[in-house]
């Protein structure tokens, strides 16, 4: 059977009273979108924090490849193969879309400590910024300012700079947040066609996107998973609609 | 608008050509004016490695022009009367190399920079600028009660340190000296800008977050810009106490530090030559509204106040526009 590129293993993390993740147990198989969804305060963005490295849970493993990450940090995991995509674009928005992938390409070299050769001049960077532009259809706005760009069109860039580490997995936080009926369509089949590059474990509220796009579903409330299915699993769960979905979806 | 680089060509170009004017027309006070606009730009282009790069707001970097400055002052107060600055664990005269100077100079900024960073860096935003506030005045008060040193008085230098195959005594060779190394320091400025560690450091300003999830430290990054900074500024606190063949607690001053950031802010923060042109700003108010009134620093902070309000991008961002993205 195929291992998982990514899983956790009963995380749980607790702040003071609250238990913001209790017993998660996911996982991502190649080729494979698996969208974790569920309500505000259900526990989403401490799991992804959990799992790219940002907070330490308080029990339970993460295991990228099969091997155990979970007492390594952001930096690490983000070199072992963890692609993450922000809720709010995190990018440099005085610069141009290509620094930003740039930017990924010297991350993917390892080291920034080179000082005095411009960046632009180094051939191997460049064209590795310039495939992962192409690849997410952003190399006619290399030379635009970031902030200048579309909330979706960011988006892409988002995966662009995560392509150029050639990541084993993205973690997406709520991409399709902010988007039109228009651009989220668009964002859904560009994500349908990047599970080829890496599975994508997908946290979003769009249910349209969700259903349309994923493999499998796990339903987050209270911090607990209370359902993994396929979406006609999920749509039938009785449980799932009176938690989540209300009682009369 | 004109475009950035051919204004930076025109500063730089004007700045040499003032004191070769006071060279042929015996204007020897004007030639050091620029000599002191220059080794004020060289402190703040320091700064604006660490300022407009990596948007580290230090309000201490006085403590790095400061040291500069004493470690001219102590070398060379040791070459002139004929002491060695320590003699245990081992021998370490005194000397009156320039270049010697300088080493050193760079290199107990370097170290300072480095701890000082260490530590500042764990905090950000406000904090960050009183951490680094607190460790300027903490080099201030140490130097005034160092006694052996001067304390409150400070040293005097009698006659200005040697540099091989020039007279330095020649205001214009001091000068041509100075011009040299702000030229050179700009060039690395540039390039650093460029760089993939400019790259990085410029994301870790904008976006920390990204910069961690390619695999990028940004807090080292911070550090090592942090060094370069005070590196540089200790520099031209070394030349700084030479032009004046005096060293004194002052340099290690919050008004110091204060005064080099008004530099950048004045010219434009994160443009190549923002600190040139708002040093020579600041000269030249100094000469000549200092001249009128001893409280000419009103009229220093009106502008000042009119840049922050309509010109964010400093003098430079006036002139010559929005700063186009590195293509």
């Amino acid at each position: 059977m195929t291992e998982p590129i990514l899983a956790t293993h009963s995380l749980q993390k607790s702040f003071g009273a609250l238990m913001a993740t209790d017993d998660i147990s996911i996982d991502l198989y190649p080729g494979e979108i698996h969208a974790v969804i569920g309500p505000n305060g259900a526990g989403k963005s401490t799991l992804i924090a959990q799992i790219c490295g940002g907070l330490k849970p308080d029990a339970g493993r993460v295991e990228l490849l099969g091997k155990d990450v979970t007492l390594t940090n952001t930096l690490t995991r983000a070199k072992a193969g963890i692609g993450r995509t922000f809720q709010i674009s995190a990018l440099a928005m005085e610069d141009t879309v290509l620094q930003n992938v740039l930017l990924g390409a010297v991350g993917d070299i390892g080291s920034p400590w080179r000082f005095l050769r411009p960046v632009l001049n180094d051939g191997s960077l460049r064209s590795k910024a310039a495939d992962a532009l192409k690849r997410v259809g952003l190399q006619d706005h290399a030379a635009t300012r970031t902030s200048d760009l579309s909330h979706g069109q960011r988006r892409q860039l988002e995966v662009a700079v995560a392509l150029t580490l050639k990541p084993k997995a993205f973690v997406m936080d709520e991409p399709m947040a902010g988007l039109g009926a228009e651009g989220s369509k668009t964002l859904t089949g560009f994500l349908d066609g990047l599970r080829e590059e890496a599975p994508i474990l997908l946290v979003e509220h769009d249910m349209d996107a969700v259903f349309a796009l994923a493999d499998r579903i796990s339903v987050l409330v209270y911090g607990k998973i209370i359902e993994t299915g396929t979406v006609d699993q999920i749509k039938s769960s009785k449980a799932v609609r009176e938690a989540y979905l209300g009682g009369d979806a | 608008m004109i475009r950035e680089r051919t204004l930076n060509g025109l500063v730089l170009v004007l700045l040499l050509a003032v004191p070769l004017w006071a060279m042929f027309n015996d204007q020897p006070f004007t030639i050091t004016l620029a000599t002191r606009a220059v080794i004020f730009a060289l402190a703040a282009v320091g700064l604006n490695i660490a300022l407009g790069l990596g948007g580290l707001v230090s309000l201490g970097h006085a403590a790095f022009f400061g040291i500069g400055g004493y470690a001219m002052g102590i070398l060379a107060h040791h070459a002139q009367t004929y002491t060695p600055v320590m003699e245990l664990p081992f021998l370490i005269e005194g000397t009156k190399s320039m270049p010697v100077i300088w080493l050193v100079a760079m290199v107990t900024s370097g170290i300072a920079a480095f701890l000082i960073g260490i530590l500042s860096l764990r905090t950000a935003g406000v904090y960050f600028i009183m951490i680094t506030l607190a460790f300027g005045q903490m080099f201030y008060f140490f130097s005034i009660s160092w006694a052996a040193y001067g304390g409150e008085d400070g040293l005097l230098i009698y006659v200005r340190n040697d540099f091989p195959g020039l007279n330095t005594l020649v205001p214009i060779n001091f000068f041509a000296i100075c011009f040299t190394i702000l030229c050179l320091v700009l060039l690395l400025n540039g390039l650093l800008a460029r760089s993939p560690f400019g790259l990085a450091l410029n994301a870790a300003r904008q976006a920390p977050q990204r910069v961690q999830t390619v695999g990028l430290d940004p807090q080292r990054l911070k550090l090592v810009a942090f060094v370069i900074s005070g590196v540089i500024t200790g520099l031209a606190g070394a030349l700084f106490a030479d032009l004046n063949r005096f060293v004194s607690p002052t340099m290690f001053s919050w008004q110091m530090s204060g005064e080099i950031m008004i530099f950048i802010i004045l010219g434009g923060n994160a443009r190549l030559c923002g600190p040139v042109v708002g040093a020579v700003v600041f000269v030249m108010l100094e000469h000549f509204l200092g001249g009128l009134s001893e409280y000419w620093h009103i009229y220093l902070g009106a502008l000042l106040l009119l840049v922050v309000l309509f010109a964010r991008g400093g003098l430079v961002g006036l002139i010559a526009g929005r700063e186009v993205a590195h293509d």
